[in-house]
């Protein structure tokens, strides 16, 4: 287990290293940064101060270094925009974006694992077509529109949720629901897949043959077999909600890490970008490696050899 | 002494879109305490739906029904769902085909043999564990407290069949399954594990129903054979009838299969029954084997009565036979 710990670790370190170096290259590929920062009217002169005055003018090999250095110590550079260190910047709307992260995985999660299990229990039921309906529906709607059908109906027509913000619980509920139903029919369809496969398998006969009932046979014996690849999947998704509920919150105002990147991005506001990108994918990877440590204990031939 | 185990008229139909499968067609038997049966019969023939039938395990598809259905004063027809889920690795256990994927990989040796007990009496988990314990000793497994720790992905084929035997006994059942329990293992282990079971239903006192294809186990450890085919008993009786004076014509051509030690010659020829099983969907008449049997006559076709040989067994077949007389064909 020590083992295959370190190596995921080391695995994740790696990809880390990879990714501090796409962001940082960001700062290249959208032009040169210095003639961004100036301004459209700037002439070379001052385009060439700021080169100097934000250090592009010396070797990348440099900057990176830097950049990668402060970055560790959790210091991302000052917003172009905000004129705010980026870390304290991200910080502040971070809180919003875990908590929306959090209750969309959680949405997703307690809705698509119960039909799952049903709809695997009795596969071409009407439980299993409704399930097999809301998959489809889920995977067809794009979040921007499920979103602004959503405030059509409760915050305009029917006046029980505020269309924007993030003041109260309430800001939460619709972001929730868009951010989790996009995520919801992978999982309701992989846990059904599972489900199917499992409960064929010798051992949940095993499990009756001992005179277990259909509840304990259900969970105990066939969920948590069938659960393993849920729980991978379920973890890169929640580092994509971290990092990828850039739409759902654009759409409902959101205060968080994800409308700060679509701000920053608009706004040319390259460190908060780079700092952004570096700690989303961190999310990724953090959720990974503890998604593999979660996979070992649940399966104990990945612990044991 | 008492019957723990009747079964009469026992019929198992799966429906399919080409029309009913009929897998067991009206099945007789009993099975006493002490004693071991040994249902015989190739792939197809019904025996592993029997088994699972008796278990109430059946695919939900399946219909069965019986005219009588009853351990030990229970109807297992009427018996509800909680009725037969106290019965189940409690008084009736089963051992499976596949040791390789009969244990659940998620959970140790020890939580799975110990839920076999938990779940019908009040004991505390120690008082378990303990008989886990004891149980795997007793099955022939060192270090067994060790074992108790370990995940199925770690033991052998042998090793995991032993569990599932010593699973089967953690409720002490009346009645023990045994649906093929060699099939996936290596011919020395195959031994072992049948003279373990064989010594385990003797000492303890239970009823043996044991599945298999193979006759030279059941030579060795039946008290009563019955030979299934096409989804009917063709032949039962004590086993030392049944071997010795066989009336079935497919009994025959079975038995025929086995090299005997000393009268086989080395490169002679094995029989072989020719043709392959009929299908059983839809409407079956007659008897099953009349179209690989050398002996069949327009008579086959028509109902067959089951009827009681001179040494008092059961057969299906419509035609005499003497032993003595050598088979038409084979002079």
């Amino acid at each position: 287990m020590l083992v295959y710990t370190l190596k995921r670790l080391g695995l994740a370190l790696l990809v880390t290293l990879a990714v501090s170096m796409l962001s940082f290259a960001l700062l290249y590929l959208s032009g040169d940064p210095a003639a961004a920062i100036a301004g459209e009217t700037a002439n070379a002169e001052d385009i060439e101060a700021v080169r100097v005055y934000y250090g592009f003018d010396r070797p990348w090999v440099v900057q990176y270094g830097e950049w990668m250095f402060n970055a560790i110590r959790g210091d991302f550079g000052t917003s172009y925009y905000f004129k705010l260190p980026v870390s304290q910047l991200v910080a502040e709307r971070l809180s919003v974006t875990m908590l929306l992260g959090v209750c969309g995985i959680s949405f997703a999660l307690l809705t698509a694992v119960p039909l799952g299990v049903a709809a695997a229990v009795r596969p071409n039921s009407i439980i299993d077509r409704i399930a097999l309906f809301l998959s489809v529906m889920g995977q067809a709607m794009p979040s921007f529109w499920f979103g602004l059908v959503l405030i059509v109906l409760f915050s305009i027509k029917l006046r029980l949720l505020p269309p924007s913000g993030s003041d109260s619980w309430q800001n939460f509920v619709m972001p929730t629901i868009v951010l989790g139903y996009y995520a919801m029919p992978a999982i309701m369809r992989l846990t059904r897949a599972g489900m199917l496969d499992v409960l064929g398998a010798d051992y949940v006969r095993t499990a009756r043959a001992k005179g277990a009932g259909e509840f304990r046979v259900m969970f105990k014996h066939a969920l948590r077999n069938a659960i393993i690849p849920v729980v991978s999947l379920a973890a890169v998704q929640m580092g994509f909600m971290l990092g990828g509920s850039i739409v759902v919150e654009s759409i409902f105002a959101l205060h968080g890490a994800g409308y700060l990147a679509w701000e920053s991005i608009g706004r040319n506001d390259l460190p908060t970008v780079q700092a952004l990108i570096l700690v989303f994918s961190m999310f990724y990877i953090v959720f990974t490696f503890l998604s593999d440590l979660l996979n070992a204990w649940l399966d104990p031939r990945m612990r044991v050899g | 002494m008492e019957n723990i185990l009747s079964v009469r008229g026992l019929t198992v139909d799966i429906p399919l879109a080409a029309g009913t499968l009929h897998a067991v067609r009206g099945i007789d038997f009993d099975v006493k305490r002490g004693e071991t049966l040994c249902v015989v019969g190739e792939s197809g023939s019904g025996k592993s739906l029997t088994s699972l039938a008796i278990m109430g395990l059946l695919p939900k598809q399946a219909q069965r029904s019986a005219q009588v259905l009853d351990f030990e004063g229970v109807d297992l027809q009427t018996a509800s769902n909680r009725d037969m889920r106290k019965l189940r690795g409690n008084r009736i256990s089963m051992i499976f085909q596949e040791p390789m994927t009969s244990l659940n990989p998620a959970y140790t040796i020890g939580d799975q043999l110990t839920e076999a007990l938990l779940l019908h009496r009040k004991v505390p988990k120690p008082v378990a564990r303990d008989r886990a314990i004891e149980l795997l000793e007793k099955v022939g497994i060192t270090a067994a407290a060790n074992r108790m720790k370990q995940y199925p992905h770690q033991l052998s084929g042998g090793l995991r069949q032993r569990v599932m035997i010593a699973m089967a006994l953690m409720g002490e059942p009346d009645l023990i399954i045994a649906d093929e329990p060699t099939t996936a293992l290596d011919v020395t282990i195959q031994a072992q594990i049948l003279r373990l079971l064989k010594d385990l239903q003797r000492e303890l006192n239970m009823a043996m129903i044991l599945i298999t294809h193979d006759l030279g186990v059941v030579a060795r450890i039946a008290d009563k054979v019955a030979i299934m085919y096409a989804g009917e008993m063709v032949e039962a009786g004590s086993a030392a009838e049944v071997f010795t004076a066989p009336k079935h014509p497919y009994t025959r051509g079975l038995l025929n299969c086995i090299p005997v030690p000393g009268k086989t010659a080395v490169g002679e020829h094995l029989g072989s029954i020719p043709g392959i099983v009929p299908s059983l969907i839809g409407d079956v008449a007659g008897c099953a084997f009349r179209s690989r049997c050398d002996e069949a006559t327009a008579q086959c076709a028509t109902d067959i009565p089951a009827r009681i040989s001179p040494a008092g067994h059961l057969y299906r077949c419509v035609h005499d036979y003497d032993m003595n007389q050598p088979k038409s064909g084979e002079a």
